[in-house]
């Protein structure tokens, strides 16, 4: 066994990557070589951190010191002083008030307990905090009848935005009779602003993995496929390389721990049109079609991709199942509220002081996400509003502050929890400029093949860019919101079926904007 | 093709080299590196620690370095940090010294008199 006496893990994901995290960790091999130091300290790459705008960041083990924000040349710096004389270069110590501030939440965290804390591109390292632990169970000890009922005992519901209850979503597809069943993770996740299914798999893509090994175990599928988007480049190269250490350990591939079961998973890469996040579509993008929806039925689950049933779930939904497992039902359900179990991972945008990503359990009301672990409002600003779950959110207002967020809760106040994308906005804010943006995002990823979506993007975005302009009237409003109706109604998709979420809720919520800007 | 056997063999040697980001250790050895402790022969010392760690695999142990301590006249000065215990410092350690520490300390709890300068 090595002994390394610490261990620096160099968070790696994109804002680092466009910081030059690679040329810094370079730098400082090559410091550490030149100070005989390569064979006592240990270099690791990492997933995110979690928290956003500050370069490259690096944790020291076992000090758990946080240096943030490291340059090139800072570099001999950091070796000399803290590696070779064992003083803190505090300069570049994550700023303490604000971390005191800031809550990682790392007891109750389910789905990143390892991300920022084990190298993603290390199955030992994953192997060595219990990874495929679940894995082993499903197969040797359980039937796959049995994990269904678990994973239904458990509650666990899509965390994609619709959240259908996953273990009923399997059990539509475990009893079919085929030759050949598949199970599709959506991994495209184009909801704007959203990005904690990347940093689930940049930073533990083996989680992944283990939870599709036994979602397919479990519905008896032999064939599985991540779908996810071209422009997530680094979550592509590090599946790839668990998909191929996973292979390489006998964890998957033929005859799996000798129990008889093959599987194999593979990778699509999608094109980034937002409509591919919708299931019917993703699965005619994965033909080879064009993306666009399907009529249901047939759902997926009976007749999907080439034809045969296809149980598609979302990333972090997946990434939940081996914990279920591991740990059982009842143990998930102590997460959360009742109705909706477990905890969910929030990407924090906008007018607080740490962005990025968090975990707390389901139930969480928004003001202790922004207070507790997102540091609060930034610069003390006066909280305005938020648009919670992406484009197809909804518009908070601060009375709202205190609603418990999960699916059933927010559905009393006609709101989602969607995909977890949260945009908090100070009092600076003008929510006419916010709908627009929104609406012109809709209008551009429409997909064309029905009219009541394309065109009633069309005829919104119109009315929404007249306010803009100063020439919108009372009535304009009643219209938007009567357009989007008729869109909820008559749309063939969730995408035109949803602009009645922001459109709605702006409007409502937020009414005076729309009238300060009337002449 | 690995077996189930196999993959336990892996989870207990990724333990031990990842004990080190876990906050469960039992002892704490820190090194004086400030620049007399480095003079004196600080590096030897903490080198042979560590190899010591590595091959009676111990995995509650950290090794970490801290600066000068104001002991100038007794460096290379090694303490070793117990929960619940008086810190004990060791002082004008050689790698010898510091490979029976490890034997006699550290593994069996018992201490070397003789090089203890402080207890605190």
């Amino acid at each position: 066994m090595k002994f390394y006496r610490s261990h620096i893990l160099i968070g790696i994901d994109n804002t680092s990557l466009e910081a030059g995290v690679k040329e810094i960790e370079a730098a400082l091999r090559t410091e550490l070589d030149k100070n005989n130091l390569s064979d006592e300290i240990n270099i690791l790459e990492t997933g995110s951190f979690g928290y956003f705008g500050t370069g490259v960041s690096m944790m020291v083990y076992p000090e758990q010191t946080t240096y943030v924000d490291v340059k090139v040349e800072d570099i001999p710096e950091i070796v000399e002083e803290h590696f070779l004389k064992g003083r803190k270069v505090s300069r570049l110590i994550l700023n303490t008030n604000l971390l005191k501030k800031y809550n990682f939440n790392y007891k109750r965290r389910i789905v990143l307990d390892n991300s920022g804390k084990i190298d993603p591109e290390n199955i030992e390292e994953y192997i060595g905090l219990g990874g495929y632990e679940a894995w082993e169970k499903a197969l040797i000890n359980l039937k796959p009848e049995e994990i269904v009922n678990e994973v239904k005992a458990s509650g666990l519901r899509g965390r994609g935005g619709a959240g259908f209850p996953t273990g009923l979503k399997w059990s539509f597809t475990a009893p079919i009779k085929a030759e050949q069943k598949l199970v599709v993770i959506n991994a495209d996740e184009g909801e704007p602003g959203t990005f904690k299914d990347r940093l689930i798999m940049e930073g533990d893509p083996h989680k992944l993995l283990e939870g599709l090994m036994i979602a397919c175990y479990a519905v008896g599928a032999t064939k599985a496929y991540i779908y996810i988007r071209g422009e997530y480049k680094l979550c592509i190269e590090r599946l790839e390389k668990a998909i191929a250490q996973a292979k390489e350990y006998g964890i998957l591939g033929e005859n799996i721990f000798n129990s008889g079961f093959d599987l194999d998973i593979m990778i699509k890469i999608g094109a980034g049109a937002y409509i591919c996040g919708e299931e019917t579509a993703l699965i005619e993008s994965m033909e080879g079609n064009r993306g666009e929806p399907r009529s249901k039925p047939p759902f997926p689950g009976v007749k999907g991709a080439w034809e045969l049933p296809t149980v598609v779930n979302n990333v972090e939904t997946i990434a939940n199942v081996p914990a279920i497992i591991k740990n059982g039902a009842a143990w998930f359900t102590e997460h959360g509220v009742e109705g909706c179990t477990g905890t969910k991972v929030y990407t924090m945008m906008g007018d607080v002081n740490l962005p990025g990503l968090c975990e707390v359990d389901m139930g969480t009301p928004l003001r202790t996400i922004i207070d507790q672990y997102s540091g609060g409002m930034k610069d003390d600003r006066k909280f305005k509003g938020a648009l919670v779950g992406g484009a197809a959110g909804v518009f908070l207002s601060d009375k709202l502050l205190d609603v418990k967020m999960d699916y059933n809760s927010l559905e009393e106040y006609a709101a989602v929890l969607g995909s977890g994308a949260i945009l908090v906005m100070n009092d600076d804010v003008d929510m006419v400029e916010m709908l627009w943006s929104v609406i012109r995002f809709f209008r551009h990823e429409a997909c064309g093949k029905c009219s009541p979506c394309t065109k009633g993007n069309e005829v919104l975005y119109t009315l929404v860019s007249k306010f803009r302009n100063g020439e919108g009237c009372e009535e304009d409003l009643d219209q938007m919101i009567e357009i989007s109706q008729a869109m909820l109604d008559a749309s063939f998709c969730p995408l035109g079926q949803s602009l009645i979420m922001p459109v709605k809720s702006a409007i409502e919520n937020f009414r005076e904007d729309f009238l300060m800007k009337i002449k | 093709m690995k077996t189930l056997a196999d993959l336990k063999k892996i989870r207990e040697k990724a333990q031990q080299e990842m004990k080190l980001r876990s906050s469960n250790t039992r002892i704490k050895i820190v090194i004086g590196m400030g620049t007399s402790g480095i003079a004196t022969g600080a590096r030897e010392v903490m080198k042979t620690i560590m190899d010591e760690v590595a091959s009676r695999q111990l995995s509650d142990v950290i090794v970490t370095q801290t600066g000068e301590k104001g002991l100038s006249s007794m460096e290379p000065v090694v303490d070793i940090i117990e929960e619940g215990k008086p810190t004990i410092t060791y002082g004008n350690m050689t790698a010898e010294k510091a490979r029976k520490m490890m034997a006699e300390h550290v593994v069996n709890g018992k201490l070397v008199n003789d090089y203890v300068v402080a207890q605190n």
